[in-house]
């Protein structure tokens, strides 16, 4: 058990999944309270593509371009999604699904001619469809504590203008606040949450780890801190154990496992937790 | 017409041939029953039942079995219905916003199939890479005995779903219809909105299960939204919406196999991909909603 | 624990308030307001009123500056609206709001200190001293912790207008305030805006409800796509007025307070004369 536990490829999976469970799970209490978790799962999906080209430019497996790549493809979906909205009839959710299943196909197209190179580029590449713990490697972990650090450094810094311009974006735009800009903002944050996670988690499943524990978090806590600090803890707990979980268990692809511990998680919170973070008094 | 029975035959032997047949159908099915979910803003539903129906898959694999046959696509059927009726309850209990209910049940239940698969259903023809990306070029090789001849499998399937599908979109047009525009007047009317609505979602899920080996579960969304949104785009009439999104279905099963052959790419991929073609014309050409005064 | 009562700084002496020149806004090929030349004193209690879709709420976000595309020109307190913003308190419809939001009553009143604490400076003892002392003034002191998704529509109001006076502003611009609010918090939100009007604070309220016009407001602007009317409540709601404003729509007539020489309508066929 002891070496398990000093085991250095345990040790580099669990740092990496609490840095991106956590990462992931605060960033995700803003996607929630905006209503963007179906944008999260397209820009999930559509991240795909962006993972395959950033390893082609980068000529081989490097997290740092890989992770660039999907976030760029992740983001150039939302703004197809939004640039299909704005026509005539045409709802949002429809424009999510068109982003979801042309970004994901794209990635599908650029995966099968990674394919077909000689090597065995595409082993690690298909480990993104439903994450892989033990492929963490060591320099992965500077990738995702910077990512995730810069991040929550923004969250940190714009906590209170996020937090006016999500709930009450009228007021703000009254107030002099450049609504549009922290909006941006915020979605960039959602884009980052869903990135970070990719390797662990997958691209099909990584939108539920930015939801479940803002989800659960909500049904703890009353306050927008309080979600967020719970969202950040459930959210490293739920991908360390699946992590670790899936590791020890052969057959348990790591995504699937760490999205139904967090699952778990919700179930659990929504059945037990006392109303929304207050104390039922009667009144 | 023994020679007919000859000809249909090889016809069917053919790999090209059946490639063809099974995407195009699978795009058709997707693509009439995913106008009424886009048209009923509902369009991410059938990413959240396609991912739901492998929870189905992997149950009734467990307890039967057996990876495919009808009882297969009861249990999708089952499972897609469990998805939404899931969904709808967490909505409805205001702890979650829909959104995000959404975005909870089918990947928990997505990830408990999954799991299942893995860990129960290694040798089994379902495997979690074909769940995922489909295997249509590989469609010809199993194959089944109907009416004495030679069937793959997967078409057979997806024609059946297909017949299934036109059919009720057919018989049930006007209450798919009201269902989707007004529900309460449809209520009144005696038109059953929701055990229409309920129809639609459950040949949905059996539709998803029926492309699985065709294209996988999350392509099956770009059949099912992209051609119904150009249909949009291209027409305000739902008659019209619904035959443009059948075309272009169609046309980008028929074109993407070709296009896959000579690129050496992902069938499924490309057939997904050319759905979306048709929106780079038709994009500049619609414009913003509200033009600057 | 009473705090220091919330006083406004007034600052100019102007003599307009509000005050828009032409304004036009188009969607599409429909004008949600006509040329449009808004001119509210300061010191008034005024209220915007006209039927539904005659662009209340479009007026109102122009002044605010929420307002993008337009043709003419905006002015509030005698300045442009980015200059002015500091000095002017909006009050939103209830209706654009997420109330399942985790804040509670506290939380929401010191977002209106948001803008002027910047990014570095903490909430603080004399922020919250701020944020009671409005609670209290609008008689919601003992709510501090509640969870705003548990409160009343007219709880909801005066937790709105008590973010607005931590904001000491001159003029307070307020959509449908009354809209859905239950007695008690109505008599509790006009009492707080009587006082502060008392003080020289301008009121200008979109307002619903013709029935309390005049027991509330004493400057008047009707509303219909084009300016109908304008000016001292008392001369301007003139049923002329009243029926250019709502055409055909006009709501009973029988309770609006009939200006000198207009007979009463009776119920019934004669009711629809004059409506065309």
């Amino acid at each position: 058990m002891l070496e398990l536990l000093t085991d250095p490829t345990v040790i580099t999976v669990s740092l990496g999944a609490l840095m991106l469970g956590l990462t992931s799970g605060a960033l995700g209490t803003f996607a929630v309270l905006r209503r963007q978790s179906l944008l999260g799962d397209a820009m999930s999906h559509a991240a795909l593509p962006g993972v395959v080209i950033g390893y082609l430019v980068a000529g081989g497996r490097s997290l740092p371009f890989m992770l660039l790549g999907a976030l760029t493809t992740g983001l150039a979906a939302a703004l197809l999604s939004v640039a299909l909205s704005r026509r005539r009839g045409v709802k949002s959710e429809s424009a999510l699904g068109v982003a979801l299943g042309t970004g994901f196909a794209l990635g599908v197209v650029l995966l099968s001619y990674v394919q077909r190179q000689p090597g065995a580029g595409s082993a690690g590449l298909e480990q993104f469809l439903f994450g892989q713990a033990a492929a963490t490697l060591r320099s992965d972990l500077i990738t995702i504590g910077v990512l995730g650090a810069a991040a929550l450094l923004v969250v940190a810094l714009l906590f209170r203008p996020l937090k006016l311009v999500i709930f009450d974006p009228h007021f703000a735009r009254a107030n002099g606040y450049r609504v549009q800009l922290y909006e941006a903002v915020s979605t960039g944050l959602l884009a980052i949450a869903i990135v970070v996670g990719l390797e662990l988690v997958g691209v099909v499943l990584m939108s539920a780890l930015v939801v479940a524990p803002a989800a659960a978090a909500r049904q703890w806590t009353g306050s927008l801190t309080g979600m967020v600090w719970v969202a950040g803890g459930i959210g490293a707990g739920s991908a360390l154990l699946g992590a670790l979980l899936s590791a020890a268990v052969p057959g348990m692809a790591t995504g699937p496992t760490v999205v139904l511990v967090a699952s778990l998680v919700v179930a659990v919170s929504l059945l037990v937790a006392p109303r929304r973070g207050v104390p039922v008094d009667g009144a | 017409m023994v020679a007919a029975i000859q000809t249909v035959q090889a016809l069917l032997d053919s790999p090209s041939f059946a490639i063809l047949a099974t995407g195009v159908l699978t795009g058709a099915s997707a693509a009439l029953l995913g106008t009424f979910l886009v048209v009923r803003g509902q369009a991410m539903l059938s990413d959240a039942i396609s991912h739901g129906v492998v929870f189905g898959v992997a149950v009734t694999f467990l307890l039967t079995g057996n990876a495919t046959g009808p009882l297969q696509l009861l249990g999708a059927a089952g499972a897609g219905l469990l998805t939404v009726a899931l969904t709808e309850w967490l909505a409805r209990s205001g702890k979650v916003k829909r959104d995000a209910a959404t975005g909870l049940v089918f990947p928990a239940l997505f990830a408990a199939g999954i799991l299942l698969l893995g860990l129960f259903a290694r040798d089994a023809h379902v495997d979690v890479h074909t769940v995922l990306l489909g295997e249509i070029g590989f469609v010809w090789l199993d194959r089944v005995q109907v009416f004495g001849l030679l069937v793959p499998r997967s078409l057979l399937v997806v024609f059946v779903a297909f017949v299934l599908n036109a059919l009720y979109v057919a018989l049930f047009y006007k209450e798919l219809t009201a269902a989707a525009f007004d529900p309460v007047l449809a209520e009144l009317q005696g038109l059953r909105p929701r055990m229409a609505t309920g129809g639609l979602l459950a040949l949905t899920s059996v539709t998803a299960v029926a492309a699985l080996d065709a294209v996988g579960v999350v392509l099956f969304v770009a059949f099912a939204i992209t051609p119904a949104v150009v249909g949009r785009l291209a027409s305000q009439r739902l008659p019209v919406m619904l035959t443009v999104a059948l075309i272009v279905a169609a046309a980008a099963a028929l074109l993407g196999y070709p296009l896959a052959v000579v690129t050496d790419l992902s069938i499924g991929g490309c057939m997904a991909l050319l759905t979306a073609a048709p929106l780079l014309v038709l994009m500049p050409l619609t414009g913003a909603r509200r033009r600057r005064a | 624990m009473a705090g220091a009562l919330v006083r406004p700084t007034l600052t100019t002496g102007g003599n307009l308030a509000a005050q828009t020149v032409g304004a036009t806004v188009r969607y599409g090929k429909v004008s949600a307001i006509e040329d449009v030349s808004l001119e509210v004193p300061t010191g008034v209690m005024g209220a915007i009123v006209g039927p539904n879709g005659a662009g209340k709420s479009t007026l109102l976000k122009l002044l605010l500056g929420l307002q993008d595309d337009y043709d003419g020109h905006v002015y509030l307190l005698g300045e442009d609206v980015a200059q002015s913003r500091h000095r002017v308190a909006y009050v939103p419809q209830r209706s654009t709001v997420d109330w399942d939001f985790p804040a509670d009553v506290l939380d929401v009143v010191l977002m209106g200190l948001y803008r002027g604490l910047g990014p570095l400076r903490r909430v603080g003892r004399a922020e919250k001293a701020q944020a009671r002392a409005a609670l209290e003034e609008v008689g919601m002191a003992d709510f501090e912790r509640r969870q705003i998704g548990q409160l009343s529509g007219g709880q909801q109001q005066r937790v709105f207008l008590a973010r607005a006076l931590v904001q000491q502003a001159e003029l307070y611009l307020l959509d449908e305030p009354f809209a859905g609010v239950d007695a008690a918090s109505e008599v509790a939100l006009v009492r707080v805006l009587q006082r502060l009007n008392a003080e020289g604070v301008t009121v200008l309220a979109v307002h619903h409800d013709l029935n309390t016009l005049k027991k509330y407001f004493d400057w008047l602007a009707l509303l219909n796509v084009r300016l109908v009317a304008q000016g001292p409540l008392a001369s301007t709601l003139t049923a002329e007025a009243l029926q250019a404003a709502y055409g055909g729509r006009l709501p009973s007539m029988a309770e609006v307070p009939p200006t000198e020489g207009l007979p009463r309508p009776s119920l019934g066929a004669d009711a629809t004369a004059g409506r065309n």
